[in-house]
């Protein structure tokens, strides 16, 4: 198929319809309120659903309820919207329903900006909601991989029963760049039947569906987390997906960056490398599960002084790569979230002076 | 000769956990007779709610799904919007709808959403024990208002009923009650008649039930009907109060 050239938000868009998603319910935030522009004319033309809730505490139910329901359903929001949404997150999750939540993010915390931001790691990764669980997150680099990301992440969703956040930043969002669509995804769940409700008369057996997340007896509560847990252990074993970058070299320095932020770090290696100092990035894909075991490995690479992880943040993914490094190599943090993205020669500037 | 009077098929056989008098059993009845009435059951999806209601599930033999407090109105509208060919159903008190859960059944309601809502209206928190609810009665205990509900405080009750009847969209509202033989006959048409409405894809249906809690009311269950007859429905004025054209 050849390259088109779209906007992040409108592609976003595009890939749910591809992905098999003809539901989608919104409400309206900057910076990724073309998605919900972009949908309302489309998804009428492919029969499908659109609808601009109330709030972002409703669109949340209104997800849940579609879920449950057993149709594939996305929506999309951005810093502050999603902490509504994430009450009816809890619930989606405890009760085993797949979605696809999109989060471009912008700066905060409160109301803070709309320009782009890493702010939100923290309540993607360790669960904005209350309760022990755990969304699978989807961290892209640019406007194709937000495509082949959105697509994937529905059949992620309906293989564990849970949720699937793509975390973008506005600049995701708002930029255009050519973008070459996969095949569309024609599968569909299979298993429907043993939980969604979809009506009885669907089903062979007289067996009803309930979609809950209510267990009073402490067991049987108990007994649903290690479900959950087990899913989470599930994920960690096969869905880590991680990017690495000048890594065969003799790096003195390893860099952890994501999305946005993770390009600019690159073209700081390339430029660090022509002066011939070779650092290294490892980029996670998917945030959660986090690529524990590759940030260890290549930590200790012998050529490798120190770790830094940079963000568009104040300083959260930096946790998690602590976490993994084992302290077998200081670990060091740069961050920015004003929503100015740092440029190429600030990180250099930053690398030189570990060296 | 037939059976006259024989247990509904979308109720199950589970005990309930209702208190003695609470007229939520009455309501389930006649919610699952409607059911069964218009042969919906296996395509019918309720929404329960957090209240006393929450276990809705456990007694009704039907797909359900369980709300968090106030959004049954939201996730009915997901439901129903994907699956416009399920009857779907939500069954709420006065806490769940009427404060936390207002913004989602006006909204709901405003769109003209194909589903039913039953809305128990007991003038009180329930499950959590007790508390001042929006509908609560002027001077009105609570353990919450231990003095009595002050309105210079908290405003007058909130009558559901006449303010989503307001709405210009063409919906089904009534309120009925279930104190007596006659209005739970009434209740039962009305409550047949919504979930028609949402059969016919007409509109968005919505019945009020004044009902007792004898036990957060401190009454014996006479006593509460006798004062729900005496206090609420003065003010809670039973009709309809929109009617599709």
């Amino acid at each position: 198929m050849a390259k088109v050239l779209m906007k992040g938000n409108e592609a976003i868009g595009e890939a749910a319809i591809r992905a098999g998603c003809k539901n989608y319910f919104a409400y309206p935030i900057t910076p990724q309120s073309e998605v919900a522009e972009y949908l309302s004319k489309r998804l009428p033309e492919e029969g499908g659903v659109f609808l601009q809730g109330e709030s972002e505490v409703a669109v949340g139910y209104m997800i849940f309820g579609a879920a449950g329901a057993g149709e594939r359903v996305m929506t999309t929001s951005s810093s502050p919207g999603i902490s509504l949404m994430s009450e009816a997150l809890s619930y989606i999750t405890a009760a085993q329903c797949p979605a696809v939540f999109v989060n471009i993010m912008r700066g905060g915390p409160g109301l803070g900006g709309i320009l782009p931001s890493q702010g939100d790691y923290f309540q993607a990764t360790k669960g904005g909601g209350h309760g022990d669980y755990h969304l699978l997150v989807l961290a892209p680099d640019g406007v194709q991989e937000a495509v082949e990301m959105t697509m994937q992440a529905f059949t992620l969703a309906e293989k564990y029963r849970n949720p699937v956040m793509i975390l973008g930043d506005g600049l995701i969002g708002q930029m255009m760049e050519p973008v070459e669509f996969p095949d569309d995804l024609k599968t569909e769940p299979t298993n429907k039947d043993d939980w969604a409700t979809n009506g009885m008369a669907h089903r062979k057996s007289d067996k009803r569906n309930l979609v809950k997340s209510l267990f009073l007896d402490p067991s049987a509560l108990n007994n649903n987390n290690l479900v959950l847990k087990a899913k989470y252990e599930q994920m960690k074993k096969e869905e880590v997906q991680y990017e690495l970058y000048n890594a065969d070299t003799d790096y003195q320095v390893l860099i952890t960056s994501y999305g946005t932020m993770s390009r600019v770090c690159r073209t700081s290696i390339d430029m660090l490398k022509s002066e011939g100092i070779e650092t290294a990035m490892l980029r996670p894909k998917t945030l959660f599960p986090f690529p524990e075991k590759q940030v260890f490995d290549a930590a200790g690479k012998q050529s490798c002084k120190a770790v830094i992880s940079i963000e568009m943040s104040m300083g959260q993914m930096v946790e998690d790569v602590e976490r993994c490094v084992k302290g077998r190599r200081p670990v060091e943090f740069y961050g920015e979230c004003g929503g100015e993205i740092p440029s190429p020669e600030k990180i250099i500037e930053i690398i030189k002076a570990l060296l | 000769m037939g059976k006259s009077f024989s247990q509904p098929a979308a109720l199950s056989a589970t005990h309930t956990h209702y208190c003695p008098g609470c007229t939520h059993g009455i309501v389930h009845r006649l919610v699952a007779e409607a059911i069964d009435d218009l042969g919906i059951r296996e395509k019918t999806v309720g929404i329960a709610p957090v209240g006393c209601a929450v276990l809705a599930y456990n007694y009704f033999n039907c797909d359900f799904q369980e709300a968090a407090h106030g959004r049954a109105p939201a996730m009915a509208t997901g439901i129903k919007r994907v699956r416009p060919d399920l009857m779907v159903f939500t069954y709420q008190g006065d806490g769940d709808l009427a404060s936390i859960g207002m913004g989602e059944i006006i909204h709901a309601a405003n769109r003209g959403e194909k589903f039913t809502t039953i809305f128990i209206n007991n003038a009180i928190y329930g499950m959590t024990g007790g508390q001042m609810a929006p509908t609560t009665m002027p001077g009105q205990r609570a353990t919450t208002a231990p003095l009595g509900r002050d309105t210079g405080e908290t405003g007058m009750p909130i009558r559901m009923a006449n303010l989503l009847g307001e709405l210009v969209t063409p919906a089904y509202v009534t309120r009925q009650a279930v104190l007596k033989p006659q209005q739970v006959n009434k209740a039962k048409k009305a409550i047949r008649q919504a979930f028609q409405y949402q059969l016919e894809n007409r509109c968005f249906s919505f019945v009020e039930v004044v009902s007792t809690c004898p036990t957060n009311w401190g009454m014996t269950p006479v006593d509460a009907l006798k004062w729900a007859e005496d206090t609420l429905l003065p003010y809670y004025e039973l009709g309809d109060y929109k009617v599709p054209e």
